[in-house]
């Protein structure tokens, strides 16, 4: 860390001498604002179902960054950037070129671009690590991210693009929207959806190459897929949707960065995706409508009024067969009425509850004025019906 | 040639060969990435199971990291199936958080051992032939020679064995349930096959050359072929092809085997997309070419049929006319013109006047007539 760079803020006095808070500072920043850029263009490659995009364009990238070493001499991460942009972006195209002008499914399209740019960037690297002059060491933090590398300017570079990824997002928000909903209804209202669709696709490219130093090659896929895929479970608006996307990736980076930093020998990228697992597991579990617990609660909820309903018929048709409708019955009886069914004891406390059957002393059971003309509502015909 | 770079070879063949044969059915049935998933996930397996036997030669690490391979498609299966996740994001879920863990395990606690994430993910055949199978002293050649052949053997078994009914449930398999196939035990059989490989592959030649060489000549086979057996046959070609080319490309630059072979694939695939015939590029390129002038020349041959023999076809009936009567470019009427010469529907006599031949006049009846 060079020394010169510290912190404007006075706030950060007290941090300026802990050269390791520092680092973690900046490792928490730049991880967060990644986050949260990958976060927002996550969002709209989920709903096209492009999540794996974001892997192809990942290993597209690593060409890239080894040839604009190779042409400019320099290790600068500006320069590495933009050669794995310019990589990134021009595997993406070829996807979509193959996909749109052959019968190769675009998964395979995805595949091979992937593995073959990744590829050609090894032979590139390996390439470079045997000239002579040049010293190839740094390079590969991009394979598997190293975020302690990450300086203050790195941060602020992650900041500046990120803001005008999200900028374009903005600006073009309508248009963006269309692509993801109804491509063929933008088109028919006269916007240029392909155009639209390779400037979508650039900021993806964007967000992508900036995460590669922190994260890497291979986990970078999951920071475009799984903050939107937890935002998604919270919500059906896009707007919310591509917020508490940002959200949850930013979080995901400096919860990662954190928990890294708070044990030895824990890297930061795998945390970091780990961290964002975390809250699509938590937000399939626990988002309120899609959650699955509540899921598993109303259905257990249904089921138990599913059974209580047929306890009720069956005290009814009994109530039928007899003059005296309080005529008790043991729960011997309604058990052998059930037939496969269980719970019955269950279902009749629950009648009683609801005031639809009660128990005498003895224990029997009958149906009550209330439930006869619940079950009579319900399970009597009328002449209309017959 | 050393029998060093001889055994590369042959171990570089057999590994492109096995991962082709189930790349088939990967791309056929849209699960191409199954086999990224599947070669990053294994490493888990493969940590877990060093943790188990504390002995990285174990079969025991092909057995966990194959399991995983399969624990994996069951993951992505389980969270597509919750309907909360689309089948393409429960792939990019499952297989960066399992790379993650198996990242964080290696990192926190294996760190001393022979097990960095470099050599797993990029692999590198060129040591591959100095681990010897050796038998009651006597050297048998590379270990990775006898384990790839061996699952080599595995894939061809299962493909011959299961051909019908891999066949069915990836073109229809809809139909296969009806026949009473039960897709879930073969998807699940198959998947298995394609983990046992992808851990031997992975071995060998690292993850991403794995997805290399089961997604690219697969595809690119599929683009030469319409018959099954043949694209599978071509595919296991085009691999060794790949695997060689690649191996040679590598020796002379001095690079990594694994990402030239991965590189050679990839340049197969762009030469079947670029020249397959009917299907690629050129050929396409070509028809379309061919077709701009195919309707034209059906036009003229119905306007010559149309005023033959009538006293305006001294007038009508030259190249100089058409211009007027079809609006067509002088330069292109010129062309159509020397295109039905050429397909001799009309033969150009010495004063420039048009005559349709017997062919012409056959052809612009029948369009006639529809």
């Amino acid at each position: 860390m060079e020394p010169a760079e510290t912190l404007p803020d006075a706030g950060m006095n007290l941090f300026r001498d802990l050269f390791f808070d520092y680092t973690l500072r900046t490792v928490a920043l730049g991880a967060g604002c990644l986050g949260a850029v990958s976060g927002t263009l996550g969002a709209f490659a989920v709903l096209r179902r492009q999540s794996l995009l974001g892997d192809a364009i990942s290993h597209a990238a690593l060409p890239g960054i080894v040839l604009a070493f190779l042409l400019t001499g320099s290790k600068s991460t500006l320069v590495l950037v933009l050669g794995a942009a310019v990589a990134g972006w021009t595997g993406t195209l070829l996807v979509l070129a193959v996909t749109r002008s052959t019968r190769v499914p675009e998964d395979s399209a995805l595949g091979i671009i992937l593995s073959v740019f990744f590829g050609f960037g090894l032979v590139l690297l390996t390439y470079t690590q045997r000239l002579p002059t040049a010293s190839q060491a740094g390079l590969d933090r991009f394979l598997f991210g190293q975020a302690a590398t990450l300086l203050i300017r790195d941060v602020a570079m992650i900041a500046a693009i990120g803001a005008v990824a999200v900028l374009v997002v903005a600006v073009f928000w309508k248009e963006f929207k269309l692509l993801a909903f109804d491509r063929e209804f933008g088109a028919s209202l006269g916007f240029p959806m392909r155009r639209i669709e390779v400037l979508l696709t650039t900021v993806l490219v964007i967000a992508i190459v900036l995460g590669l130093q922190t994260v890497g090659v291979v986990l970078m896929a999951a920071m475009v897929v799984a903050p939107a895929t937890a935002a998604r479970q919270w919500t059906d608006a896009l707007g919310t949707m591509v917020m508490l996307s940002a959200a949850f990736g930013a979080l995901a980076g400096v919860s990662g960065a954190l928990i890294s930093a708070s044990a030895a020998n824990v890297p930061t990228g795998p945390t970091i995706v780990l961290a964002a697992t975390t809250f699509v597991l938590a937000s399939m579990a626990f988002a309120p409508r899609r959650g699955l617990v509540w899921a598993a609660f109303r259905q257990r909820r249904n089921r138990r009024a599913i059974r209580a309903d047929a306890v009720l018929e069956d005290l009814f048709r009994l109530a039928q067969q007899h003059d005296d409708v309080t005529h008790g019955h043991a729960v011997a009886v309604l058990e052998a009425m059930a037939g496969g069914r269980r719970n019955v004891a269950r279902s009749l406390a629950e009648l009683e509850e609801r005031g639809l059957a009660a128990r005498s002393a003895a224990g029997l059971w009958s149906i009550t004025p209330a439930g006869l003309s619940v079950a009579e509502n319900r399970w009597t015909q009328t002449a209309a019906d017959a | 040639m050393t029998q060093i770079e001889l055994e590369i070879q042959a171990i570089a063949v057999v590994v492109a060969v096995s991962c082709a044969l189930p790349g088939v059915f990967l791309v056929l049935r849209r699960m191409a990435l199954m086999s990224d998933a599947i070669s990053h996930t294994v490493l888990l397996g493969i940590v877990l199971a060093f943790f188990v036997t504390g002995n990285l030669a174990s079969p025991l690490l092909i057995l966990g990291a194959a399991a995983t391979g399969v624990l994996t498609v069951a993951l992505v299966e389980t969270l597509r199936r919750t309907r909360l996740v689309r089948e393409d994001a429960s792939i990019g879920l499952v297989f960066p958080a399992l790379f993650s863990v198996a990242v964080i395990l290696i990192a926190r606690f294996a760190g001393n051992v022979h097990l960095d994430t470099d050599a797993v993910l990029l692999g590198e055949l060129a040591f591959a032939p100095f681990r010897r199978l050796q038998v009651a002293g006597m050297d048998l050649g590379p270990m990775s020679l006898w384990v790839m052949g061996g699952i080599l053997l595995i894939n061809i078994v299962f493909i011959g064995a299961l051909y019908k009914e891999l066949k069915v449930t990836t073109f229809d398999p809809a139909l296969a349930a009806a026949l009473g196939f039960s897709p879930a035990v073969l998807h699940y059989g198959f998947m298995s096959v394609v983990s046992i490989t992808a851990v031997g592959a992975f071995d060998a030649v690292g993850s991403v050359l794995v997805v290399a060489l089961m997604v690219a000549p697969p595809a690119a086979a599929y683009l030469l072929s319409d018959r099954l057996p043949v694209v599978l046959v071509l595919s296991a070609v085009l691999a060794a092809v790949s695997a060689l080319a690649g191996f040679w490309a590598a020796w002379l630059a001095d690079a990594s085997i694994a990402g030239s072979m991965a590189t050679m694939a990839g340049a197969v695939f762009t030469a079947a997309l670029m020249f397959a015939p009917g299907r690629g590029v050129i050929a396409r390129a070509r028809r379309h070419a061919r077709q701009r002038f195919d309707f034209p020349q059906l036009m003229l041959a119905i306007h010559l049929l149309h005023h033959e023999a009538t006293p305006e076809a001294d007038e009508e009936n030259r190249e100089a006319h058409l211009g007027r009567h079809l609006h067509w470019p002088p330069d292109f009427a010129h062309k159509v013109v020397r295109r039905a010469e050429g397909r001799s529907w009309l033969v150009k006599e010495g004063d420039g006047l048009l005559r349709l031949t017997e062919a012409g006049r056959a052809a612009a009846r029948t369009a006639l007539a529809g």
